[in-house]
């Protein structure tokens, strides 16, 4: 599709972007049909990337890609999974040893799935996206949960680690993590979604797969305490009203946040589905703001101050900030609204033929719990509710299903969703008439697209990312 | 809820797990008191950043023609020699130029035309800057290509000295550029 796509309009910033995010996915799509032409199952409605798939893959990524793999060697498993011997007949042999493994279990070397890079200049500070194509259920497993790093990922000796609150409080304190860890803690599933997510999307179908168009939200259950027991501890003064949240890192990543909403559910999270934070996620601190921009939850969290006012980072001004047609910018827009999106079937997936399928997919929104969810086949025209897979949770990803039997026609096929605050997921047409499509040259507002996805289905069966509204 | 059972007699507690319902937790409900006073200096080795109003604001101070050295020897490399068109594959923005461009359709984004305040410059660049070498300039450095920067952009004149005063002062072109989030801005309800 990136080459195919008109680019001329765009300024040459926005275009060397696009066109290398096209690239980053063509790469894995190359991969992914090169593991199909030698893989039996060529109509297969779930391709996925064997080995070699996986390695003409990483190598196209670039010299530091393939330096990784001479250093692996040739026979060397898809990342977190292990190189085992493959038995011809596990039946009539015993398998490899109890706790072979070290300890730590890893997934099957059959399974490839990655996230993948956006090709930003510098690989310190980029972003990387969920493969929500084979997602199951709500729960992101850790290794695959999108990332964005401002200064590469720090490497923190948890001993080492505190977190300081001060400013307009009582007592300025300096917390260990293991003071940290002493206070009652809560554990919470709910989604981070970075509002980027969809930037390509606003004026055109740009990248094929809902990875690429959908990837930067992900699902996790995070631990932690609630940011309110720690300001109880330290005492907040009269008058104020922010706090700046900084990370550890080498951005020394910031962002102002309301009191208010440190108050009612933020939380300073230590651990993720079940273990303490991936690197990646932060370790060992994070903060978490349910609901709100990915950006806000600073990971590496090292230091909160009390304020009066918002401290006007570079995150919160410059960056993360919806310019409007008419020249005007909106400011701290943290919420993110409901929006939900097929992942099956969904963008380069090959349906085999007419029949039965279950369309699949996820819904979520910042304000609270999804209501209901609408699936439609045929553009728009008609929808019927989807079946939500319980229990539905507050600002958390909720899996719906919706029986489909195609008739091997073209199909349309959407999702719609509904949160409990009455708010119905809007078209890109809806936004952009509210909005303009002016906050990146051509290219649209970037961040905070919430918009009904559409994917085309083929007679042949091929599934495309199209706009229809 | 919990409430500390100290503070009660035991048939004020009864009363009220009875008439509303409480469960009564005789265990402290905090604070805790753990994490350990954090002393002035020590909040200072961290406490870095700037508002818009100055506070936060360090001592110290830069000029025009040191900013200009500062500049060559820790940005150009990835901002380009003018500011205006960063070097190609280094990911950093462009400084200057672009402004009247947000009404354009073709915004272009810099120092000069998008940011609200000359605090941030200063705060970004002492917390982030140079990007292979982030907070290896010192106070004095900082306020000097702070102020080279906006000069070039015609934000401040060349003899302005750059320092905790002058900084909060300075006038961004586009201070009043930024409004409140009044999302949800499309009712679909139904």
């Amino acid at each position: 599709m990136g080459k195919k796509t008109n680019l001329h309009g765009y300024d040459a910033k926005t275009r060397r972007m696009m066109e290398g995010m096209a690239e980053a996915e063509n790469n894995a799509l190359a991969a992914r049909a090169e593991a199909e032409e030698e893989c039996e199952c060529k109509e297969g409605m779930f391709p996925s990337m064997d080995r070699r798939g996986f390695l003409a893959a990483a190598g196209a990524v670039g010299a530091a890609g393939a330096a990784t793999l001479a250093t692996r060697g040739a026979a060397a498993a898809p990342p977190g999974a292990m190189d085992y011997p493959i038995q011809k007949d596990p039946t009539s042999e015993q398998g490899r040893l109890t706790n072979a493994d070290g300890g730590y279990g890893s997934r099957s070397q059959f399974e490839s799935e990655v996230r993948w890079r956006f090709p930003t200049a510098t690989k310190e500070s980029s972003w990387t996206m969920t493969p929500l194509d084979k997602s199951e259920g709500i729960i992101t497993p850790s290794g695959l949960h999108f990332e964005r790093h401002h200064g590469g990922i720090p490497n923190i000796d948890p001993a080492k680690h505190t977190m300081t609150i001060h400013g307009m409080v009582g007592t300025a304190k300096t917390f260990t993590m293991a003071d940290i860890k002493r206070f009652p803690s809560i554990s919470r599933q709910f989604f981070i979604e970075c509002s980027g997510n969809g930037l390509t999307e606003w004026k055109k179908p740009y990248l094929k797969t809902v990875q690429g168009t959908h990837g930067l939200t992900s699902t996790t259950e995070w631990t932690g305490v609630p940011l309110s027991t720690l300001l109880r501890e330290v005492g907040v003064k009269d008058g104020a009203g922010w706090i700046l949240a900084e990370g550890g890192d080498a951005a020394l990543m910031t962002r102002s946040v309301p009191l208010d909403k440190c108050w009612s559910d933020a939380l300073v999270g230590y651990a993720q589905n079940g273990e303490a934070l991936r690197p990646e996620q932060g370790y060992p601190l994070r903060l978490l703001l349910p609901g709100w921009e990915g950006n806000t939850h600073i990971k590496w969290l090292r230091r909160i101050e009390v304020s009066d006012k918002p401290f006007m980072s570079r995150e919160e001004t410059s960056k993360y900030t919806d310019l409007l047609n008419g020249g005007k910018a909106r400011q701290f827009s943290f919420t993110m609204e409901a929006k939900s999106v097929i992942t099956f079937p969904s963008g380069e997936m090959k349906l085999p033929g007419a029949g039965f399928y279950e369309i699949t997919g996820l819904a979520w929104s910042g304000r609270g719990k999804v209501k209901r969810v609408e699936v439609s086949t045929d553009g728009g025209a008609t929808w019927a509710n989807a079946e939500l897979q319980g229990p539905v949770q507050s600002i958390c990803h909720t899996r719906f299903r919706f029986p489909w039997k195609w008739d091997g026609k073209p199909a349309i096929l959407q999702s719609r969703c509904q949160d409990e605050t009455g708010y119905v997921q809007p078209t890109i047409k809806h936004l952009v008439d509210a909005r303009g499509l002016d906050g990146h040259a051509k290219f649209g507002s970037i961040y905070h697209l919430n918009a009904i996805q559409s994917w085309g289905v083929d007679s042949d069966g091929s599934v495309k990312n199209v706009h229809k509204y | 809820m919990s409430i500390n059972i100290k503070n009660l007699t035991l048939g004020g507690c009864c009363a009220i797990a009875l008439s509303l319902g409480f469960t009564i937790d005789a265990q402290a409900d905090g604070p805790y008191g753990f994490g350990s006073a954090a002393s002035a200096a020590d909040i200072a080795k961290i406490d870095i950043d700037v508002m818009p109003d100055g506070r936060g604001a360090p001592s110290g101070s830069g000029t025009y023609a040191q900013g200009k050295k500062v500049y060559a020897d820790k940005c150009s490399a990835c901002h380009g020699a003018d500011m205006a068109k960063p070097v190609k594959g280094t990911g950093a923005a462009p400084l200057r130029g672009g402004r009247g461009t947000l009404t354009s359709g073709k915004p272009k984004k810099t120092v000069e035309s998008y940011w609200p305040y000359a605090t941030t410059l200063f705060d970004y660049t002492k917390r982030a800057m140079p990007f292979n070498e982030p907070g290896s300039m010192n106070n004095n450095d900082i306020y000097a290509v702070v102020a080279y920067i906006l000069a070039e952009g015609g934000i401040i004149n060349k003899k302005t000295t750059m320092n905790a005063k002058a900084l909060a002062k300075v006038k961004m072109p586009n201070r009043n550029g930024f409004i409140s989030d009044p999302r949800p801005d499309i009712f679909n309800y139904n």
